[in-house]
């Protein structure tokens, strides 16, 4: 299994001048700030369920853009049905990239269903994906990379990574309006398109 | 002037929403929104995406906001309920947030199931900081729809069109 951190730079570290980046209250948060700031970066701290919805829309607002996004394995189980919103729009722009540590590691490391029989690149394959993927061993990351940037969408890569506790990293501001008003600003400004 | 039944409020709605550059209608399907959502799906310049639950166009409309595009959340009152927790993401992050509701459980309503949720739908956008305009008359729809849109994309703040039981007629839904 991956260490989160490491697998998230290695994701992020040289990404593409249009990859816009979302991700998942809490730990996936933590893991994209981790990296280091970034404009076209819009990181969730709440509204648990909202990611995915978010980077649709987004993905259908910006078809020029890569839209990443990264989801744990609660966030993505609290809003399954919006894999199927997703798979019906079908916007070829969005990567889904799931961090499936089978737990939920801020609350106390209860676990969650994908520790039971539930396996979240199954239901995003359902659901109609154009492309999907589930990484368990720790490979060389060089063709994850390729997918996630470049794959045709919407794919959906579940990842297992070690459920470890790490320390908080925190995005840019802790202001949505102010996270907002930067990163809506880095989205729309034609100079990055 | 038209009499009530000749004013057609689902185009007076489909005009304000092409007046205001809104192009992307999320919605979970009610009757009372039909045929304007049969409308926006016969245009090639708008978007019509059918959510499995209400709060996904909550937070689709606010990556689309952030991605420069304007939209609107069509849903039944009893859809409301299922927006509480999403509705912070727009409060937080002062994106507009526009919603036109059907409402149910209220003039004339014979499923007591629709009671509950369509008593505290006002009282539910109220608490999550959404501002209420409402529509009890057809003549009423197309201006409240569009003060409601100025006032949600002018200052960045959620509203909702409440469309009343009285006004949406019981001829819409089965007799019980």
């Amino acid at each position: 299994m991956f260490q989160r951190r490491a697998l998230v730079e290695s994701l992020l570290e040289h990404r593409p001048a249009n990859m816009v980046v979302v991700s998942s209250l809490g730990n996936p948060t933590w893991d994209v700030a981790s990296v280091g700031d970034h404009p076209l970066n819009f990181n969730f701290i709440g509204a648990m369920g909202q990611a995915g919805p978010f980077a649709l829309g987004l993905a259908m607002a910006r078809p020029e853009k890569r839209i990443v996004l990264f989801a744990g394995d609660g966030e993505l189980l609290m809003s399954l049905g919006v894999l199927a919103t997703i798979a019906n729009q079908a916007p070829a722009n969005l990567a889904v990239v799931a961090l499936d540590n089978e737990a939920y590691v801020e609350t106390g490391s209860q676990p969650t269903a994908t520790a039971g029989p539930t396996d979240l690149e199954a239901v995003a394959r359902a659901c109609g994906f154009v492309q999907t993927r589930s990484v368990v061993e720790e490979l060389p990351l060089d063709d994850i990379r390729d997918m996630v940037w470049q794959g045709e969408g919407p794919l959906f890569v579940n990842i297992k990574i070690v459920a470890e506790t790490l320390p908080l990293v925190f995005p840019y501001s802790f202001d949505g309006a102010t996270a907002m008003n930067r990163f809506r600003g880095a989205v729309n400004d034609s100079e990055t398109h | 002037m038209k009499s009530q039944k000749d004013i057609d409020w689902h185009q007076d709605i489909f005009d304000v929403l092409e007046r205001q550059g809104i192009d992307l209608i999320a919605h979970v399907p009610d009757a009372g929104h039909a045929p304007l959502i049969r409308k926006c799906d016969a245009r090639n310049d708008m978007d019509v995406v059918t959510l499995t639950t209400e709060e996904e166009g909550v937070g689709l409309l606010c990556g689309a906001w952030a991605g420069g595009r304007k939209g609107v959340l069509l849903m039944q009152s009893s859809g409301v309920g299922n927006c509480i927790n999403a509705l912070a993401l727009p409060v937080i992050c002062r994106v507009p947030f526009l919603s036109i509701i059907s409402m149910r459980g209220e003039w004339g309503e014979f499923i007591p199931w629709q009671v509950p949720m369509g008593r505290g739908t006002p009282k539910v956008l109220e608490a999550m900081e959404v501002s209420v305009f409402r529509a009890d008359a057809k003549e009423k729809v197309g201006e409240t729809v569009n003060a409601a849109g100025q006032f949600a994309f002018n200052t960045r703040r959620s509203a909702a069109v409440l469309l009343s039981q009285e006004m949406l007629g019981a001829k819409q839904f089965k007799e019980g």
